[in-house]
């Protein structure tokens, strides 16, 4: 089953396009800033554009920084939310299970599908913005203070290649993480409702009101407990020496919201009467 | 292979299906009739562990549902309202997927051999044996129907529950579905199939199960159901003999057409000619299935707010209700549920003004 769902994400044009969609932001972002060298000023702006133009391999973290706010969860609130109740809407659902595919076995099946799209949409993010960056900007040798070859980490010091590559797929874990906590939303919404877009509007609606909350003072007493709250940490692995901290409760706080969110999930999935 | 017992769905304040104790045997061809709305998809949604009851027990192919589902659907192909197929891709590729779906087929290559023999199989059988990498959402109707029909076949079940399987098809298509059918119950499948369309049900069925506001009414053999009515039909090229010679036994006459009391055609036949009265066409009259359910799912409503029809006063002693059991309480009506102690409505409502004119005209 889990097979059938990979193949059913992989022929899907939807899956394709938006991940195109997702890398091309990236990719106009980095011409423009090529084109006029005009970076925002250190500090404002999305994190990292200020550095890259010195250092184009350090882009693929300014790019991920571009889509997460808003496309990342997005696409991943669109896939998840479309997962059962998408099914639900074709018809497809009831041939599934009465095929029989166990109910539970479905929703893991989606779930792992689930988890592949959003690996495969932050890497590739990754993979085609360090060759737009590195094309465009040049892999920026003897730019880091004194150092030929190395790369400036956010607190100053240099980072070699291989420790920036590190790093960078720490940022692609911990994003990825991140990420899974959205699509958990979706995915409870998701055999809630028949409507695939009801399920992946109503996990961002989710979204922008944690959104919200976390810029609000007022809120402090829930902030730690509020899904987005920790989503910018993994910049943090990008400091010497790594700041762990919200990277941890970052990690933790979006492990609670998938497993209650998928236990709701299954709970409700696996008791449902099907009359789609 | 079905059996229900005090089967009820509720859904909030609505009883989609209420208390229906079904029976399908092993080798039948059932048709379970009603309106639409009248529960039969919940029903069988129902039967296949989709929807889970509110009371009562479900048995399929000897096991509990839904507590044993996984080990029956196996043997279980379905049409649950309308065929539903992934649209982007072509109907080869929404059977692959779903045969790769269920239990059984992992990804060994015998298998995987194994079932692009049963996809084309399945699309034989069903008439797309040539169909192209069109994706679904270019199919016709008709089309969809049968790639449906196809996932159901895929894994050659005991049972097949087919929900409006004729639905979109043009004639040709329904005949060919229905020797389709009957090709596969003569092999063993046990058939049970929901339809409004009576005719087809007539046709296709060994057995009939009606269902109406959730309540199944009646449940029998076609065989019962369509029990000769004790009355001849007698097309004639001079019906005013006829009527003379048979003077009271007459009950309608229209045109040539002329519907006679009596249990034999043969001897009446005989009586015919024997007078001289010229015979074009003879032979027993049969409930048709059609009257059958339009009476019993029309009961229910009326039958409370409106008095029984006042017998034909022009028919003399035959008239009244005790004289009149070919029509309404013969072998005909099975195993009626609901109220007993309510009159059968029967077609003499229809015919009592008709056979007025004719005695006139007998008389005359």
């Amino acid at each position: 089953m889990i097979a059938v769902e990979l193949t059913k994400l992989v022929r899907r044009p939807r899956t394709w396009l938006s991940i195109l969609l997702i890398c091309a932001l990236p990719a106009i972002v980095a011409v423009l800033l090529n084109a006029t060298s005009v970076s925002p000023p250190p500090g404002q702006g999305a994190a990292f554009l200020s550095a890259v133009l010195r250092n184009g391999s350090l882009y693929p973290a300014a790019a991920l920084a571009l889509v997460l706010p808003v496309f990342l969860p997005v696409a991943v609130a669109v896939v998840g939310g479309d997962s059962v109740a998408g099914e639900a809407s074709t018809g497809t659902l009831r041939y599934l299970l009465v095929r029989p595919v166990g109910r539970t076995r479905l929703l893991v099946a989606k779930l792992v599908a689930m988890i592949a799209y959003v690996l495969g949409a932050v890497v590739a993010v990754a993979v085609s913005s360090y060759f737009v960056g590195v094309s465009l900007f040049g892999s920026g040798t003897a730019q880091a203070v004194g150092q030929p070859g190395g790369i400036t980490s956010l607190s100053g010091i240099a980072l070699t290649p291989a420790q920036l590559l590190l790093r960078l797929v720490g940022a692609i874990a911990y994003i990825a993480i991140s990420m899974l906590g959205v699509g958990a939303i979706a995915l409870f919404l998701s055999t809630v409702t028949d409507s695939a877009l009801g399920a992946a509007l109503g996990a961002l609606a989710a979204l922008v009101a944690s959104e919200v909350l976390v810029t609000l003072d007022a809120a402090a007493t829930i902030k730690p407990y509020l899904p987005t709250t920790y989503w910018l940490a993994w910049v943090d692995f990008f400091r010497n020496p790594i700041f762990w901290r919200d990277i941890e409760r970052g990690i933790g706080i979006q492990a609670v919201y998938v497993v209650l969110l998928l236990g709701a999930a299954w709970a409700n999935f696996a008791t449902r009467d099907i009359t789609s | 292979m079905i059996v229900t017992h005090g089967l009820t769905k509720r859904y909030g304040h609505t009883v989609a299906v209420h208390n229906v104790d079904l029976e399908v045997r092993e080798g039948d061809r059932y048709g379970f009739l009603g309106p639409n709305g009248s529960g039969k998809t919940t029903l069988i949604r129902c039967l296949l562990g989709l929807v889970y009851a509110t009371s009562g027990t479900i048995e399929v192919l000897g096991s509990p549902v839904p507590k044993k589902v996984r080990s029956v659907l196996p043997h279980v192909g379905a049409l649950v309202e309308g065929p539903a197929a992934y649209p982007h891709l072509s109907g080869r590729t929404n059977l692959r997927l779903l045969d790769a779906a269920g239990p059984g087929a992992g990804p060994r290559w015998g298998r995987r051999r194994d079932r692009r023999h049963r996809v084309e199989e399945a699309l034989e059988r069903v008439g797309l044996g040539g169909i192209d990498a069109r994706p679904v959402k270019a199919y016709s109707l008709g089309m969809r129907q049968r790639l449906g029909l196809a996932a159901a076949l895929l894994r050659s079940p005991r049972l097949l529950i087919l929900d409006e399987p004729t639905n979109g098809l043009d004639p040709r298509g329904i005949h060919e579905i229905r020797e389709l059918l009957t090709e596969l119950n003569q092999a063993g499948t046990t058939i049970f199939l929901s339809s409004h369309l009576l005719a087809e049900v007539e046709l296709l069925c060994t057995r009939v199960g009606v269902v109406d506001r959730g309540r199944l009414v009646l449940q029998d053999d076609l065989e019962n159901l369509r029990a000769p009515t004790g009355r001849v039909l007698v097309d004639t090229p001079s019906p005013a003999a006829a009527v003379a010679l048979l003077d009271g036994r007459v009950e309608s006459r229209a045109g040539g057409q002329l519907t006679i009391r009596h249990a034999d055609p043969a001897e009446l036949n005989a009586q015919l000619v024997a007078a001289g009265v010229p015979v074009r066409a003879i032979g027993v009259e049969r409930r048709s299935l059609e009257q059958v359910v339009l009476e019993l799912t029309s009961a229910s409503s009326d039958r409370v707010d409106r008095p029984a029809a006042p017998p034909s006063p022009d028919w003399g002693p035959p008239a009244g209700p005790p004289v009149a059991p070919p029509v309404a309480a013969g072998p005909g009506l099975g195993e009626v549920r609901g109220d007993p102690a309510a009159p059968p409505v029967t077609v003499e409502d229809g015919a009592g003004a008709q056979s007025g004119e004719i005695l006139e005209g007998g008389a005359g």
